[in-house]
């Protein structure tokens, strides 16, 4: 069994398996740097895994995902695992996984795509999923992994 | 197959099935048009053209073709003529014409924005181009015309020129091809390539395409050579413009090594990429191009407002 350096949490949400090197990505498009409710944010890096070799972990006080976000930590690391914490226990347990139709998350890598320039809600087809790649409901552009991460 | 109330924005949207369809409605309206020399299917039905950016060809093909099916046409040929001026959004102009026409032509500098259109209108929207992504009719024409010219389209080799990376007509048209059994040659300067993602969904749906900046290399053994303009306003940088402006001219020399059926289609205005002493070849049918674009463009608003 896997011994965590970091302290365990009474309330709150524990993200496991995220592909090691991308547990500070999930953190900044959860935008956990600033979370409102004063709780503590927990980030395990490089840590020994059977299933993943290496993996991250980010924990979370206080705090239970959308379905919004887990969308977009399925983007990032589609290996994760969401641990729903209550009175230090696991009370619910799933695997992240990305949707077929991408909604409302995501930007347009496309300058010129009218979503840019109209009150729209954004909109992307899952085309492949290894590797990732998606296409834009209104321009048609298809974006690839690089490209979907940096418009998160 | 209704096809009543449908929007047609985008080649991706259609079946092989909706394709042909498309083109045996037109051939049958020609027909009728030859014929009767005037039809009376939309009498009583006005179309709006929202030309948010200028293109007076297909803008009156358009309007030609609803004139011709008994129709009236209202709308404006460009953005500063319109309340876009003053600011107003898309949506908002959109759910103002759709209150008074029956079916709406979007050409709009933004890629996407037919789509979005057809979202917010009650009424069919038509897309006559956005930005460098679709134009849908223009592809409905060139597949008219190739299958007037040779009487199918399987079986053919056909070779795009030009700008393939920004040009929006080869993009559909590629697409569109790809349900036929053709080969597809893609003949462009290195910086103006068809997108990685095209080519590679071209191959994924069984179509041999072959990539050259050689012209000549390859004009003999095409039965279509379909030659667009490089296209100046696309360029983010006229300086890359500047490198490959002229790359290609299509001329009566080029064409001493191209087979005898040889057909050379361009979705027009061209600049200099086709000499005019081709016009007089019996391989130049652009302008018999642009005439299908009629028939096709009846077909299409007569299907949607379902009243053929």
């Amino acid at each position: 069994m896997t011994e965590l350096k970091v302290s365990a949490i009474r309330e709150g949400t524990v993200i496991d398996h995220i592909p090691a090197g991308k547990g500070l990505k999930v953190i900044e498009i959860l935008k956990l740097g600033r979370l409102s409710n004063g709780g503590a944010v927990l980030l395990a890096i490089n840590v020994p895994s059977k299933k993943l070799g290496r993996k991250d972990i980010v924990k979370v006080e206080g705090k239970f995902l959308s379905e919004e976000e887990v969308n977009k930590i399925a983007l990032v690391a589609p290996t994760a695992t969401v641990n729903i914490i209550r009175d230090y226990k696991v009370v619910e347990k799933f695997k992240v996984e990305i949707p077929d139709i991408i909604e409302g998350i995501l930007r347009c890598a496309n300058p010129n795509c009218i979503t840019h320039y109209e009150y729209v809600t954004t909109k992307f087809y899952v085309i492949s999923r290894e590797p990732l790649k998606v296409r834009c409901h209104y321009c048609e552009r298809t974006m690839e992994e690089e490209e979907i991460l940096a418009n998160l | 197959m209704d096809w009543t109330g449908r929007d047609v924005i985008s080649i991706r949207d259609f079946s092989k099935e909706d394709i042909e369809f498309v083109l045996s409605t037109a051939e049958r309206l020609e027909r009728e048009l030859k014929e009767k020399g005037h039809l009376e299917y939309a009498k009583g039905k006005i179309l709006a053209t929202l030309f948010f950016e200028p293109s007076t060809r297909t803008r009156l093909s358009f309007e030609s073709a609803m004139h011709r099916l008994g129709g009236s046409v209202i709308g404006f040929a460009e953005a500063s003529t319109s309340s876009v001026k003053k600011g107003e959004s898309l949506r908002d102009t959109i759910k103002t014409v759709e209150q008074y026409s029956d079916v709406i032509v979007i050409r709009h500098p933004k890629e996407g924005a037919a789509r979005l259109a057809a979202e917010v209108a009650e009424v069919p929207v038509i897309n006559a181009g956005d930005g460098s992504n679709q134009h849908p009719t223009q592809t409905l024409l060139d597949l008219y015309t190739i299958k007037k010219e040779f009487s199918k389209i399987d079986g053919l080799k056909i070779g795009l020129l030009g700008d393939l990376k920004y040009g929006r007509t080869v993009h559909s048209l590629a697409e569109a091809l790809a349900f036929y059994d053709v080969e597809l040659y893609l003949i462009s300067p290195e910086m103006l390539r068809m997108p990685k993602h095209i080519v590679e969904e071209l191959k994924e749906r069984g179509v041999k395409v072959y990539e050259t900046s050689d012209l000549e290399a390859v004009i003999g053994e095409l039965d279509v050579l379909y030659v667009t303009r490089i296209q100046r306003e696309r360029f983010p940088d006229e300086q890359e413009y500047l490198k490959v402006k002229g790359s290609y001219q299509v001329n009566c020399k080029v064409l001493e090594k191209a087979k005898e059926e040889l057909r050379v289609m361009h979705p027009l205005p061209r600049v200099d990429e086709i000499h005019p002493e081709v016009d007089k070849t019996k391989h130049a049918i652009y302008f018999r191009q642009v005439f299908n674009g009629v028939p096709v463009r009846m077909a299409l608003l007569g299907l949607v407002l379902g009243v053929i």
